[in-house]
């Protein structure tokens, strides 16, 4: 039951708060200088914007559950079950950030999800 | 058309070095959390009692703090990446990082990798290059 908690804030929460960073990093736009001054302007600029924190908020509960869970599973099966976030977030991603999911996309969502059935299996 | 071409290819030109620096950060985290957790002992339930303890031995652990460094530098570098390119092109195309953490788990931890497993992983991999083969954005700055 535990195991089943903790994976669903892996994928949900850790799935959500990516969505909201990305969110956060396209209203910042286009990288286009790298030098550290304008890396450290980048940073300052992202940790001031609400949907940043509220990303790395979410990140965190994925974060300390994923700690959670390594502490009884193996590596080799949590980190590709946690794929199951893909599909979470390309739903995700055409909802809230109106990306366009081509069927190409689709079909490589497809088989990542096939893929982490197999590492399901696996454990069985 | 012939610039929107150029600039995509410009855009992926830039994406693939962000990309292999972020699928060897995430999964040498991984590994190290994976390494950590396996000497703190295993948390059997929430109660404060279990709890309490598991999250102190945890915070002291070395291993945890290098795996937040190296998470730290995957983030950094992630944030970078969506700053131009799709999320639903970026997050695919890391999951790379699935062969990446099970040769890491395999050598690094000593983990059993069965080949139904290896079979999955495999399949996650063809998904991401499925992916990788679409342009890396759809939309413009929100």
């Amino acid at each position: 039951m535990l195991q089943v908690v903790l994976f669903f804030f892996i994928v949900v929460a850790g799935t959500g708060g990516e969505l909201c960073v990305s969110r956060a990093m396209k209203s910042i736009g286009e990288i286009h200088d790298f030098s550290p001054r304008s890396l450290i302007r980048f940073i300052g600029r992202a940790l001031r914007l609400p949907w940043t924190l509220v990303g790395i908020s979410l990140m965190s509960l994925g974060f300390f559950s994923l700690v959670g869970i390594l502490s009884f599973d193996e590596v080799s099966f949590v980190v590709p079950f946690s794929a199951l976030s893909y599909v979470a977030g390309a739903f995700g991603a055409r909802i809230l950030l109106g990306e366009r999911i081509s069927s190409h996309r689709w079909m490589g969502i497809a088989a990542v999800t096939v893929g982490v059935t197999l590492v399901w299996w696996s454990k069985r | 058309m012939t610039d929107h071409l150029h600039h995509s290819r410009r855009l992926r030109l830039k994406t693939v070095p962000f990309i292999l620096l972020s699928i060897i950060l995430g999964p040498l985290g991984n590994v190290l959390l994976g390494k950590g957790m396996k000497e703190v002992g295993s948390l059997r339930t929430v109660r404060p009692s279990d709890l309490l303890p598991f999250v102190e031995r945890t915070f002291t652990s070395p291993w945890l703090w290098l795996a937040i460094a190296c998470f730290l530098g995957f983030f950094v570098v992630h944030m970078l990446l969506l700053t131009w390119a799709d999320y639903s092109y970026v997050q695919p195309a890391t999951a790379l990082a699935y062969a990446t953490v099970a040769i890491l788990s395999y050598l690094v931890l000593g983990e059993v990798v069965s080949l139904l497993r290896w079979t999955g992983i495999a399949v996650i991999c063809l998904g991401v290059l499925i992916v990788g083969r679409t342009s890396p954005r759809t939309t413009g700055t929100v």
